[in-house]
């Protein structure tokens, strides 16, 4: 395990080409991961944390426009020619995206479309191509004999499991997870999340696991960055993170989401006022300010970055470093 | 300041929703003059709704006549005396270009009319209803749907006498099915909505309830499939014609198109007489056509990008 | 797909079939409720010969009676007999049966490969000058009436250029066998081939296009790229498969529709198929004749929505429930 990272985003920016102008849905993004290690992104649909997600493995329309790096043990995807961007997709990469419904052929059946990605890249000898697929189904927690059905035929829990399967066919390095526990109900969720810990633990995998729910996040991951209006405006150990949050956004995410478990959150005011704001209207000055509770002249004005906040710690806030920064006023 | 007086504030209700009707349409305007296909369409149907509607001024009626044509060239080439040439009873084919329109319009606006109006209101009531009347009316429903119209028109004409009613029935009894399947479905849409199940909370009748909540909502794509079924009956009335089977008194586009074919105006390169009807045809249907996809892009946005 | 599905399929069909019997016969007697006397109208005809007809043909017998003789004789096979040529219906139809079934089919498996070419290509490079020419022309075509298509093509083709024969199934002067007839039918063939394979190849283009544009919308072709997979085999084995489902419903539903479609374009053409049939039955005021070739048309209707829902329960398993 290199000290480098595996995954590196540098400066990323995603900007769609629409009919009435141009919206910058991811601007300016650094990342990284670290082989075995686990990050979590949140933040709010639409802040473009699915567009991030998209964007890492080249799967954006052309009507995009992509600048900056997304830097694969040090190789930049975006410089990839055709033929090693398919061999790197999925053998290298996964991606499990939400509402696996939508995301499974549905008139296939789940073994032959395992199998493809097998088979594309090799990743089983000639003719044990079925005997994996079985094994990675019931790696995930399914019989292998459901491999011989429709996605249609599973319930929305099997399914993201058969996706996670998929995903893991080709022994990637790097799984990268877009709310992929969001469709599902409480208890379903808890499992699916289960899994995937142990997965993650098993094989040593990189995880990005993008969510809205913060709560999640904590359990599942080492570290934590929050994106708002299409940039990281926190980031850091995700336990310190979520227990004194120094940006204003995450303090209120944070209180939105009653973490599982403790009677005492459920208790909390939660939600946020207003809708994150739209990609070709930004604000001017903090992305934030109109929603902030602690909200001062200078951030109409003042678009500030990201600064250190504390050990291995970094937020996008004036108040950054100031005892404000905790919440009180 | 004055205060308005009570019952003022009691027609408001109304008044306030019919002026909201009135914006949506307006904007339906706006973004339908937008569409360049709508437009070319609207204006295409204008010039020949114009020109069917002139003709007793554009070109008499007499010209229709035989006896009163006899004297004309037969097949004369398209000349400044005769635009459109003439037919092989020296009519010219621009008089019987004009007057078959009205015909051919006629055909096609009376059969949508009635298979609209049939299906949509089977569609309604078997989508609102439910139950039992809704699958006894499905059935009738696919029952009409196998019935192919040429074959069914064939055994109408030659049962019953040849007129432009018949046609216009068998028309619009074969299209209806069509529609009543759409509006079904959109019914049913509408009905999972929540408002319906709190009006109904509220002691709303039946009546009310289809009125003021499904039919609004329907009348869309009631007026969409409208503009889309008429090429499909101007094209079935020009079949129809053209093998026989339309009012032997009357002009249409297909009856001149039957015409053309009988005199040996193909062998006889006589191209005026059967491209005019058919150009007229395939002009008509076009424009309806466009017209009907533009209204589609308008309700639904989505179709747009398609 | 399981027996209980097409069993069920079937017996739908086969209700449907007898529900049309069952109208056929009242259609024809809505209002003459003697056809004999509307046929021979105007003719003299001594009264026993009119009586004997109407003895042929079941009339002097009730109503009720002449509904269950006709029921029983169609449920043999017995669709009675021609007025102007004397054979069986049955005959009649089945000499003209296979001219048509060449021509229709033909031009559905023509105008299908061309239409899904033309819908693939314009839906995967939408919005290309491919896409708007073909869009442009499908719109064209669909607007264009068949029969007035093969006027066009008659008069160019065969008129002004020559090339081709202006109707029929073969030249009367009767080729000698092997090569020659077969290249003298296929030039017959050709224009009404191509007249139909023009008028319905537009409106399974636009079908395919639209179809293949909503999956193309679908996350799971994202997926499918995301595995590694190229573009060419993401839209040949993922896209392509899912587009298909309404359109070739589509073009199965329209078969049954067609074979009676093509009634105006055989005569353009003067194709001796059941379209001929048709119309000298028409002319004759043939009865027994006209009900059986209504009875042909809407069985083929049914029998192409039969092979169309058992196709479409064959292609995606998610409607074969039960």
């Amino acid at each position: 395990m290199s000290d480098a990272p595996l995954l590196e985003l540098k400066d990323l920016s995603v900007t769609y080409r629409t009919r009435s102008g141009d919206a910058p849905v991811v601007r300016g993004v650094n990342l990284e991961l670290r082989g075995a290690r686990t990050l979590g992104l949140a933040g709010e649909s639409g802040c473009g944390k699915t567009t991030l997600a998209n964007a890492i493995l080249r799967l954006l329309p052309p009507s995009t426009r992509v600048e900056g790096q997304v830097l694969l043990e040090g190789e930049d995807v975006y410089t990839m020619p055709p033929g090693r961007l398919r061999a790197v997709r999925w053998s290298e990469m996964a991606v499990i995206f939400q509402g696996a419904l939508h995301s499974l052929n549905p008139v296939q059946k789940i073994n032959k479309q395992i199998g493809e990605a097998i088979d594309l890249h090799h990743a089983a000898p000639r003719g044990a191509t079925r005997q994996r697929v079985g094994e990675l189904l019931e790696q995930v927690g399914l019989p292998a004999r459901r491999g011989n059905e429709y996605p249609h035929q599973l319930s929305g829990g099997q399914r993201q499991r058969v996706m996670i399967a998929m995903a893991l066919a080709c022994d990637p390095a790097v799984l990268i997870a877009d709310e992929p526990t969001t469709a599902l109900d409480v208890m379903v969720q808890a499992q699916v999340l289960d899994l995937l810990q142990q997965l993650q633990r098993e094989r040593n995998l990189a995880v990005l696991f993008i969510t809205h729910d913060l709560s999640v996040l904590t359990s599942v991951c080492e570290r934590l960055a929050v994106m708002y209006a299409g940039r990281i405006v926190e980031e850091g150990p995700s336990d310190v993170v979520f227990e004194s949050p120094q940006h204003p956004y995450t303090r209120a995410l944070a209180a939105a989401f009653p973490t599982i478990g403790d009677p005492t959150s459920r208790m909390r005011p939660s939600g946020l006022e207003g809708d994150p704001p739209d990609p070709q209207h930004l604000p001017t000055g903090c992305p934030f300010h109109l929603r902030c509770d602690v909200a001062e002249e200078q951030c109409r004005t003042l678009d500030v970055g990201l600064a250190p906040a504390g050990p291995d710690r970094l937020a996008a806030c004036v108040k950054v470093g100031s005892p404000a920064a905790a919440g009180n006023p | 300041m004055t205060v308005a007086p009570p019952t003022a504030r009691k027609t408001s209700g109304r008044a306030i929703v019919r002026a909201r009707r009135r914006k949506a349409v307006a904007k339906v305007w706006a973004t339908y003059r937008r569409s360049p296909q709508g437009m070319v369409g609207l204006v295409v149907l204008v010039v020949i709704v114009v020109l069917a509607l002139a003709a007793p001024l554009l070109s008499s009626s007499k010209g229709l006549d035989v006896t009163y044509t006899s004297k004309n060239p037969q097949f004369a080439h398209p000349s400044l005396k005769f635009l459109f040439g003439t037919d092989d009873l020296g009519r010219s084919v621009w008089t019987l270009f004009i007057w078959g329109a009205r015909i051919s319009l006629f055909v096609g606006l009376a059969a949508t009319i009635i298979a609209v109006g049939l299906g949509a209101g089977v569609g309604v009531i078997a989508g609102y209803a439910g139950g039992r009347t809704e699958a006894v009316l499905m059935r009738i429903t696919e029952f009409f749907l196998v019935i192919p119209f040429i074959p069914f028109a064939v055994v109408l004409a030659s049962v019953l006498h040849r007129s432009l009613t018949n046609i216009i029935l068998v028309i619009g009894i074969t299209s209806w099915p069509g529609t009543a399947r759409l509006i079904r479905a959109q019914v049913l849409s509408v009905k999972e909505r929540l408002y319906v199940d709190r009006s109904r909370a509220l002691g709303a009748g039946h009546w009310h309830l289809v009125s003021r909540h499904i039919l609004p909502n329907v009348m869309p794509l009631i007026f969409a499939n409208l503009t889309l079924t008429v090429p499909i009956a101007i094209l079935s009335e020009s079949t129809l014609s053209f093998l026989g089977l339309g009012d032997p008194l009357r002009i249409s586009w297909g009856v001149i198109l039957q015409n053309a074919f009988q005199s040996d105006a193909v062998s006889l390169h006589a191209w005026w007489y059967y491209l005019a009807p058919g150009l007229g045809i395939i002009f008509v249907a076009l424009a309806f056509t466009m017209c009907g996809r533009a209204l589609e892009e308008v309700l639904d946005p989505r179709l747009k990008d398609i | 797909m399981s027996l209980r599905f097409v069993g069920r399929k079937v017996v739908g069909s086969i209700l449907s079939l007898i529900a049309v019997i069952i109208f056929n016969f009242f259609l024809f007697r809505i209002v003459k409720s003697d056809p004999v006397g509307s046929l021979l109208r105007g003719r003299n005809v001594p009264p026993d010969v009119k009586a004997r007809l109407r003895h042929q043909f079941g009339l002097d017998k009730s109503k009720i009676d002449q509904f269950w003789l006709y029921m029983r004789q169609t449920a043999r096979g017995n669709l009675g007999v021609s007025i102007q040529s004397g054979r069986p219906v049955t005959e009649d139809i089945g000499n003209s049966l296979w001219p048509t079934i060449w021509l229709v089919g033909l031009s559905t498996v023509l105008s299908t490969i061309i239409g899904l070419l033309m819908g693939i290509k314009s839906a995967w490079q939408r919005n290309s000058w491919f896409d708007r020419l073909s869009t442009g022309v499908s719109m064209f075509t669909y607007a264009t009436p068949d029969f007035f298509l093969g006027i066009l093509l008659l008069a160019f083709f065969a008129f002004t250029l020559k090339l081709l024969p202006t109707g029929g199934i073969e030249s009367p002067t009767g080729s000698t066998g092997g090569i020659s007839h077969l290249i003298d039918q296929a030039k017959h063939l050709a224009l009404p081939c191509l007249t139909l394979t023009i008028g319905y190849m537009g409106e399974y283009a636009i079908v395919m296009r639209s179809s293949l544009l909503e999956v193309m919308g679908e996350d799971f072709l994202k997926v499918a790229r995301a595995r590694g997979l190229r573009d060419a085999l993401v839209r040949r084995r993922h896209a392509v498969p899912n587009a298909m489902l309404p359109t070739v419903t589509l073009v199965t539903l329209n078969l049954g529709f067609v074979l009676s479609g093509a009634i105006a374009v055989e005569t353009v053409f003067s194709w001796p198929g059941l379209g001929q049939l048709t119309e000298t039955a028409v002319h004759n005021q043939d009865f027994p004749l006209l009900q059986g070739l209504f009875l042909i048309f809407t069985a083929a209707v049914i029998l192409a929505n039969l092979v169309s829902d058992l196709l479409y329960g064959y292609l995606d398993p998610r409607v074969r429930v039960g």
